[in-house]
């Protein structure tokens, strides 16, 4: 069934789950009941008349918080609108978002992010919305970022627009740091960059395309590494995509600079062979790197190095992603199939379900200070219910995005979301 | 003549073509050699065969060498030359296609500006693909045309030494001599400017010498690559001078060799930069062989792909 963001009954009576709350770590085998969108006591439901989800299996939890998605309102709504985008979140579990700001115009001003907050206020999904560092993204001026931060904005970045002036940064970091928000920097030097499309190696020597070293990415985290640390400001490194930026991450972190780091689903399970037939559906910034990369990512994710997964959702059309390897726009939607990956992957690696889970709640929650809801009686309702075992394949009708630009339809995966359900709306797969 | 058939249904590029298919693609490249040396070039094999070259990016030999490929089969040819910023303005390989599908073609002969743009071609339509020239990727035919003309000069391929001489990383014509000789036993020695040498490619299975009078006095046969006047004085090649000293095949360099050494360019020629005229007109150089087999391969090629589309028409 599609149908999704359905108005919330008003009483769900969930059951033979066990819950798991990431905010205090302990899990519990019981049923649950919602009523009028706040949690009840299973015996507080009319078992006859509410809305019964059988959760036998399922691991019930925290719904999961993304925080870097392209939602492209305002200025691109025929890939993806808040409510489009929402619409995907909740299908993948997320009943959090926060929105990079390389809109159009971009998210730089405090008119932009209230008016996108007032907008997202209805959806059922909680939309945040992180703000430019730096008028137009242009990477020359700093952009009214305490403005920005009254009017809501959760973090600053000039995502996709890497800020390569190291003063500008710099100034960035010192600016916003009694905010506690995070910088979050698109880390590539764009001049070693020039203009690959892929990662740099022996698969982009064999294609003829231009290629995107390792140093790209390493270098610029490094130098932000070294900021972050003379400034005591907080960094945030989106979509590592190199061993070299895990090591250095690594090193900072243990001496104790505050900097926190993400990794995507198509990082830790995709590797460059992916772009083997020129598929654009596999362009994507940072591009899909080399095995011994994608390991180093997944042990990184294991370890605590980096501390959450966000899916870099990045939605554009069918007409773009048609394009051949150079014009095709980089990006692809992760939404949708982030649990999936995420779990076939980092299970396979050792983890528990329970730390996968840390890594799409409690992890993204803490980077951007964020509160979580309380599973207990009395609390609003926000909780995702997952199947870790069960088995599917990937396909068009799991699309729920406007866009469908993904190399991934046709894999296999095992976990999978069942249901998500917040105050505003849930979706259910069956 | 050519009674083999190949296994590939299109040729964009020589990456993961055996050597039974380059093998017989040369053979028959002979075979039309020999057509092409008689009073009456012509011959009837792509009778009412419709091919069209598409050709997105500058080029004049190529895509003569096509067209005369083209007509001295008979096939019906239309020829369709776009500037480059066509692409650019929006143009996507979708439209190519549809317009392809429209035109009830046979087979395309493309020459884009993007790595993998007959790769992805190839994908969409049922038309044969040959990729003339796709970026920096590949430009098999031009390969072919080498491997052709060593293969007359020496009578065999396996284990001859061929260096390939210039800016390695913007060269189709480096990456598909890479792929085609390598296939066929051929030993190959990259040369060049150390920031021209792509990276990772000797994992691809070749040697890489920035010394290029080593590679001289290694090598049975040099192909020395056409240096691209655009990347002079961007920070890339300091200056011709530096390069011609350097990298370039002179005479005076060449003297210095006592042996015998076979030299091939994919022209246009740079007299006086990647290689001096003394040497480009001399006996030890090959290249308007190349010319000619250029047209006899790409005819082999045509007659390959198109065969079994013929036979079944007459079927």
């Amino acid at each position: 069934m599609r149908d999704v963001s359905r108005t919330l009954p008003e009483e769900i009576l969930i059951t033979g789950g066990s819950i798991y709350d990431p905010a205090t770590g302990k899990s519990r085998k019981s049923d649950i009941g919602v009523k009028q969108g706040v949690l009840v006591a299973p015996d507080a439901v009319q078992t006859d008349s509410a809305t019964s989800i059988d959760a036998t299996g399922c691991i019930i939890t925290h719904g999961l918080i993304d925080i870097h998605v392209h939602f492209r309102e305002p200025g691109r709504e025929d890939k993806e609108n808040l409510q489009t985008g929402a619409r995907a979140a909740l299908a993948g579990g997320f009943t959090r978002v926060c929105m990079m700001p390389n809109t159009n115009p971009p998210i730089d001003s405090p008119e932009v992010v209230r008016s996108l907050l007032e907008k997202g206020a209805d959806l059922p999904v909680q939309i945040n919305v992180i703000g430019a560092i730096t008028r137009e993204q242009k990477g020359v001026e700093l952009a009214e970022l305490l403005e920005m931060y009254a009017a809501g904005v959760v973090a600053f970045s000039d995502d996709g627009m890497p800020v390569e002036n190291g003063q500008v940064l710099r100034n960035a970091l010192l600016y916003a740091r009694d905010l506690g928000i995070p910088i979050i920097n698109h880390a590539e030097d764009t001049h070693l960059r020039a203009d690959g499309v892929v990662n740099q190696g022996a698969l982009s020597t064999r294609l003829g395309l231009p290629g995107n070293p390792v140093e790209a990415e390493a270098s610029m985290i490094h130098r932000d590494l070294l900021l972050a640390g003379e400034t005591d400001a907080r960094l945030h490194v989106p979509h590592v995509s190199t061993a070299l930026a895990v090591e250095l991450i690594r090193k900072f972190k243990g001496q104790g600079v505050r900097v926190t780091a993400e990794a995507t689903p198509h990082h830790l399970g995709l590797t460059e062979d992916t772009l083997t037939g020129f598929n654009t559906n596999a362009k994507v910034a940072p591009p899909l790197r080399a095995e011994k990369d994608r390991q180093a990512i997944v042990a990184a994710l294991v370890d605590g190095t980096i501390d959450c997964i966000a899916t870099d959702h990045a939605p554009h059309t069918v007409d773009e992603k048609e394009h051949d390897m150079i014009n095709a726009p980089f990006g692809m939607i992760g939404l949708d199939s982030a649990v999936g990956m995420a779990f076939t992957v980092l299970r396979q690696a050792g983890l528990a379900v329970e730390q996968i889970i840390d890594l799409f709640t409690s992890g993204p929650a803490a980077v951007m200070g964020m509160e979580l809801t309380p599973i207990e009686e009395g609390a609003p309702v926000e909780l995702v219910i997952i199947n870790p075992d069960e088995n599917w394949t990937y396909g068009p009708e799991d699309i729920y995005s406007r866009s469908r630009n993904t190399p991934m339809l046709g894999m296999n995966f095992t976990g999978r979301v069942s249901a998500a359900i917040t105050s505003k709306g849930w979706f259910c797969r069956s | 003549m050519g009674d083999k058939t190949i296994s590939i249904k299109h040729l964009v590029g020589l990456e993961g073509v055996s050597r039974d298919d380059i093998r017989i693609i040369l053979d028959t490249g002979f075979t039309f050699r020999e057509v092409l040396e008689r009073p009456i070039k012509k011959v009837p094999t792509l009778t009412g065969i419709n091919v069209v070259n598409l050709f997105f990016e500058n080029s004049t030999r190529t895509r003569i060498s096509f067209e005369l490929a083209e007509k001295r089969l008979s096939a019906d040819v239309t020829s369709f030359s776009a500037a480059a910023s066509s692409v650019k303005k929006g143009e996507t390989l979708k439209d190519t296609v549809q317009n392809i599908h429209a035109m009830k073609m046979d087979a395309v002969v493309m020459r884009h500006p993007v790595p993998g743009a007959a790769i992805q071609l190839s994908h969409f339509v049922d038309a044969v693909v040959i990729n003339a020239g796709d970026g920096t990727h590949e430009h098999p035919t031009q390969a072919l045309l080498d491997m052709l003309s060593l293969q007359e000069k020496f009578g065999y391929l396996e284990g001859l030494k061929v260096g390939i001489i210039g800016d390695i990383s913007h060269s189709r014509v480096a990456l598909s001599n890479i792929f085609g000789l390598l296939a066929m036993g051929a030993k190959v020695t990259l040369c060049g400017p150390g920031h021209l040498i792509p990276p990772h490619v000797s994992e691809l299975g070749v040697e890489v010498n920035g010394d290029v009078d080593e590679v001289i006095e290694w090598a049975d046969a040099v192909n020395v690559l056409r240096i691209q006047r655009e990347r002079m004085g961007v920070g890339l090649i300091p200056s011709v001078r530096e390069y011609r000293s350097q990298f370039g095949i002179s005479l005076e360099r060449l003297s210095r060799h006592k042996k015998e050494l076979i030299v091939l360019h994919p022209g246009p020629i740079n007299r006086g930069v990647e290689i001096d005229s003394e040497v480009a007109d001399s006996d030890q150089a090959i290249i308007l062989d190349q010319v000619l087999n250029g047209v006899a391969v790409r005819m082999s090629v045509l007659f390959h792909l198109l065969k079994p589309r013929e036979e079944m028409e007459a079927a």
